[in-house]
């Protein structure tokens, strides 16, 4: 059995902005995804865990970071839900958590070279020092 | 002003036989609920609203005033929420001068077919008629223990 | 004094459950006036009824107030009541718990409480009526009907064979609508001209019916049973009398290049046209801006072919005024434009197609003459891909909200006669729902499937692109979860339909409601689905919401029942809630004149008794069977002389009251 939590779907739901409950099961957004075969969760099952508060499964699936932020599902769907918003809500999620983060604020001066951009950084260190 | 927890509101809802009246029927067979503050007077037309109306529902006690009448272009009688229109803004910019702030008065447009309308704008009046608090600056001081 | 009995319903459930109705009850009893009241489940019953009854007799009561559900439901009922135990019918108000009160509120203190202000405002509010009698007005025994397609043409039919006179506006050049585009229909793939065609020529043999066609409503005043109607019938230029509808004059035109509306802007046709063949009335029209006569001034050349010397460059729109006792709005749809949709490339490629402009590829008097072929290059297509739901179902902003309902019968249909007449054809059709309530036809749409072999897939389709010269349509099946790409040589839109633009205007002129989408507001939705909240205004057809041919003909049939109804009455009761005005307090401003809508008021120099002084003034007097009781005067009147019966000032000013307490 899923861990499943309402409690979480609703978190996912106020940060993207997006009532999943408002899709209709039509698919057109996995119908219009470039990324779609790289997925194991495709763009229409996104929305439907969410709703069903399966959040975990998604916030450790591969498709999270396969999704290219083209915001495709997001022009073509016809019922307003927004699936790429749902995706950018679950890795801010992801993010936001402490302790589960796979590198620590005193891994990030290890990692440094002279190509990467001071940007990078200095964004780097801000997500990772929580 | 300090918002009273044990403050109801008095909100009179004029609304249009022909539109909102069936409007807020539609809301009510929907389930769409709004809160129980609004209480409605039928008119046959949102012309009907004489604004001595609502200077008597003020002078009585009430704390907002709606009137509720069909789409411009819509009225049953053809130019009747024309004159309601004119006769309101006139009245509400007054009632703002004498006190009684804009807030608390108000004139929507709700069609027979938006029982969504008419509870959401319901909802909305209220909670503005909360957050304005009791309406006091009608109210004669001298009656006041 | 009044003596007022009050009835609280439960309505079963629906009001005992969140209101205590025994507490309205005795809290009622407190109101000044109240000589009587009482509770019962179902007071709009009979047995309820004869409780109102028999407590009109026994406690001689000269005023009731019913709180249940809205007036609108049960005023009329309980007016009846009041009426049979001897009391004035405009003696009754309703208080409205359950619409207003118990179906929203979920507190049972809190409903109850409101319950009893709406009870004590209405006791106040009787506690001022005032009996009132109804008036009469005549009825004009004509009915016009607004739109020629198959809605208006069984609403017209079925009232003139009541032996009514009827009138059918239509504002193309002749009658069909809709159906008389479409090849065949669902579910018993019946030919649809076949069906509709002997209709139209019974319209036109019918002599109770007179037919304007290319003719729109200017305008509409009036009241049921009087309604004044103005209709500009728009320059033909061609005499309709004379014009035998050879059609020589289509053959000899040179100007050729205008789209065919008819035939979905497919092919072309000439500046001088008859739609179709079996057109009602069969008489040519000219399209002014195509014209090269009307261009240039040279030309003409029509005019020489007509034998029948019926072409007039000269003629004007002619502007036809009429009385009617009620009007049937019939005006039909059109299916949305599909600029929004560019992913599935339909303003782009010729291949991609609505579903009404494949009736017409597939009609014999359609553009390929009844073969399927791509319009790009008029060859035969291997695979054809529907798409359903495009625009429909949609909230996005691009679509219309709705399911447009007739999309999954006619796209089964199509797939069943392109594999029925081509075998060789590979057909699929994505969908998100297949939607199949009605007689056969679930068993249409399986027959679809599993004996003509058609593909349906679960699933929308993203895309439609060209790919080295043919297309591509990349799309989703949900149950396999897999991602297709298919190419096709033909893509059909089920494109959402919505109510004809002149719906909303005409709603308008006929005070009409309307709603966000422009369907037209029925007067209540289970159980006066062909009427309008105004009176003598009908429904019929797709102006009310989507419908297919059956659905539409069965409403039909209901609207001229209910127009037959009226026209066969010689009198109208008309509403005593008019407006009168107070001769010693008018002062004859004429303010109020001038905000009728209904020019109702007049004024009279009038003798009148004014405390002992006589003197002729001039005053306002109110023609009781033109007010139609808006109250706009009411509040014009300046010195307070002008009323509205049965909303009077005093009575809404008590109601106010009544709430504020």
């Amino acid at each position: 059995m899923v861990h499943k939590s309402l409690e979480q779907a609703c978190l996912i739901m106020d940060r993207s902005g997006v009532d999943t409950r408002k899709c209709m099961m039509c698919g057109k957004c996995s119908a219009t995804c470039p990324a779609f075969d790289e997925m194991d969760y495709h763009p229409h099952q996104f929305v439907k865990m969410v709703t069903e508060g399966d959040i975990e499964s998604l916030l450790s699936s591969k498709s999270l970071w396969k999704c290219l932020s083209c915001f495709a599902c997001v022009e073509r769907c016809p019922r307003g839900v927004e699936p790429a918003n749902v995706v950018e809500a679950l890795r801010v999620t992801l993010l936001r958590r402490q302790g589960e983060n796979y590198i620590t604020a005193d891994d990030i001066p290890g990692l440094l070279d002279d190509k990467l951009p001071q940007q990078a950084i200095v964004s780097a260190f801000r997500k990772y020092k929580k | 002003m300090q918002v009273n927890s044990e403050f109801k509101p008095k909100i009179v809802a004029f609304c249009c036989n022909w539109c909102s009246y069936a409007g807020a029927d539609l809301a009510g067979s929907s389930r769409l609920s709004y809160p129980a503050d609004v209480k409605i007077i039928k008119v046959p037309c949102s012309c009907r609203v004489n604004p001595l109306f609502v200077l008597r529902a003020f002078e009585k006690g009430a704390d907002g005033v709606i009137i509720c009448g069909c789409h411009p272009g819509d009225c049953h009688y053809s130019t009747g929420n024309y004159y309601a229109r004119r006769r309101m803004t006139l009245l509400f910019s007054m009632l703002d001068y004498l006190g009684i702030e804009k807030g608390r008065t108000r004139v929507e447009w709700v069609s027979a077919a938006e029982g969504v309308k008419f509870s959401t704008v319901m909802n909305n009046f209220v909670s503005k008629i909360y957050q304005l608090g009791e309406n006091v600056k009608l109210g004669d001081l001298r009656c006041r223990k | 004094m009044q003596k007022i009995g009050v009835f609280v319903c439960w309505c079963g459930s629906n009001i005992a459950a969140t209101v205590d109705v025994a507490e309205v009850v005795q809290a009622v009893k407190t109101q000044p006036g109240v000589a009587f009241a009482t509770d019962y489940q179902y007071m709009c019953s009979e047995a309820g009824q004869s409780i109102i009854k028999n407590a009109i007799k026994e406690h001689d009561l000269t005023g009731i107030v019913v709180c249940s559900c809205s007036p609108r439901m049960h005023e009329a009922t309980f007016r009846k009541t009041a009426q049979a135990a001897g009391l004035n019918p405009y003696m009754v108000e309703i208080a409205n718990i359950r619409e207003h009160c118990s179906w929203i509120h979920k507190d049972k203190n809190e409903a109850t409480q409101k319950a009893i202000i709406l009870a004590n405002a209405a006791v106040a509010k009787v506690n001022l009526n005032a009996p009132l009698v109804q008036g009469e007005s005549s009825v004009t025994k004509r009915a016009l009907v607004i739109g020629g397609g198959i809605a208006g043409i069984q609403t017209a039919l079925d009232i003139a064979e009541a032996g009514y006179e009827v009138d059918i506006v239509e504002k193309e050049p002749t009658i069909g609508g809709k159906m008389a585009q479409l090849d065949k229909t669902f579910p018993t793939l019946d030919c649809s001209a076949c069906i509709l065609t002997p209709k139209m020529v019974d319209v036109a043999a019918n002599e109770n019916i007179t037919l304007y066609t290319y003719s729109e409503v200017e305008q509409v005043k009036g009241f049921v049973g009087n309604f004044s109607v103005t209709i500009k019938k728009k320059a033909r230029y061609v005499k309709e009398d004379l014009c035998t509808g050879c059609g020589e004059c289509m053959s000899k035109c040179p100007s050729k290049k205008g789209k065919d509306e008819f035939n979905c802007g497919l092919n072309n046709r000439t500046a001088i046209n008859i739609p179709f063949a079996q057109a009602i009335p069969n008489v040519a029209y000219i399209d002014a801006e195509q014209c090269i006569k009307f261009k240039t001034g040279k030309c003409g050349l029509c005019e020489k072919t007509c034998s029948a010397n019926a072409i007039d460059y000269n003629q004007k729109d002619e502007i036809i005024e009429r009385e009617y006792g009620a009007i049937v709005m019939a005006t039909g749809y059109e299916p949305i434009k599909l600029d929004k949709f560019d992913e599935y490339q339909y303003s782009k490629h010729p291949d991609v197609i609505t579903s009404l402009e494949l009736e017409r590829i597939m009609n014999a008097a359609g553009p390929t003459g009844g073969t399927l072929l791509k319009m790009s290059d008029k060859e035969h297509p291997h695979s054809v891909t529907f798409i359903q739901c495009v625009g429909s179902r949609d909230i996005s902003g691009r679509g219309k909200p709705y399911c447009s309902k007739i999309c999954c019968m006619y796209t089964a249909k199509h797939a069943m006669l392109i594999r029925d007449k081509y075998p060789d054809v590979e057909v699929n059709v994505f969908y998100i729902d297949v939607r199949t309530p009605g007689k056969n036809f679930d068993e249409f749409y399986r027959r679809a499937v599993e004996e003509y072999g058609v593909n349906y897939i679960k699933g929308q389709v993203g895309k439609v692109y060209e790919k080295d010269g043919h297309l591509v349509v990349q799309a989703v099946d949900l149950i396999a979860n897999k991602q297709l790409v298919l190419d096709t040589d033909m893509v059909v839109l089920a494109t959402a339909i919505e109510p004809s633009k002149t719906a909303r205007d005409l709603a308008s002129m006929l005070t009409a409601s309307i709603d966000t989408n422009d369907f037209i507001t029925e007067a209540h939705p289970k159980l006066r689905p062909v009427e309008s909240p105004t009176a003598g205004i009908f429904l019929s057809g797709v102006c009310q919401g989507p419908k297919d041919i059956p659905e539409t003909v069965s409403q039909a049939g209901a609207a001229a029942a209910k127009v037959i109804g009226l026209l066969a009455k010689d009198k109208l009761l008309t509403n005593p809630c008019v407006a009168h005005s107070d001769e010693l307090l008018c002062n004859g401003c004429s303010q109020c004149e001038k905000v009728c809508p209904y020019g109702a008021i007049s004024y009279i120099d009038k003798e009148v008794n004014d405390h002992g002084v006589r003197e002729t003034r001039r005053v306002a007097q109110v023609n009781e069977a033109l007010c139609q009781g808006c109250g706009a005067c009411t509040v014009t009147c300046p010195s307070g002389a002008m009323d509205l019966k049965g909303f009077t000032n005093r009575q809404i000013m008590a109601e106010v009251d009544a709430i504020c307490k």
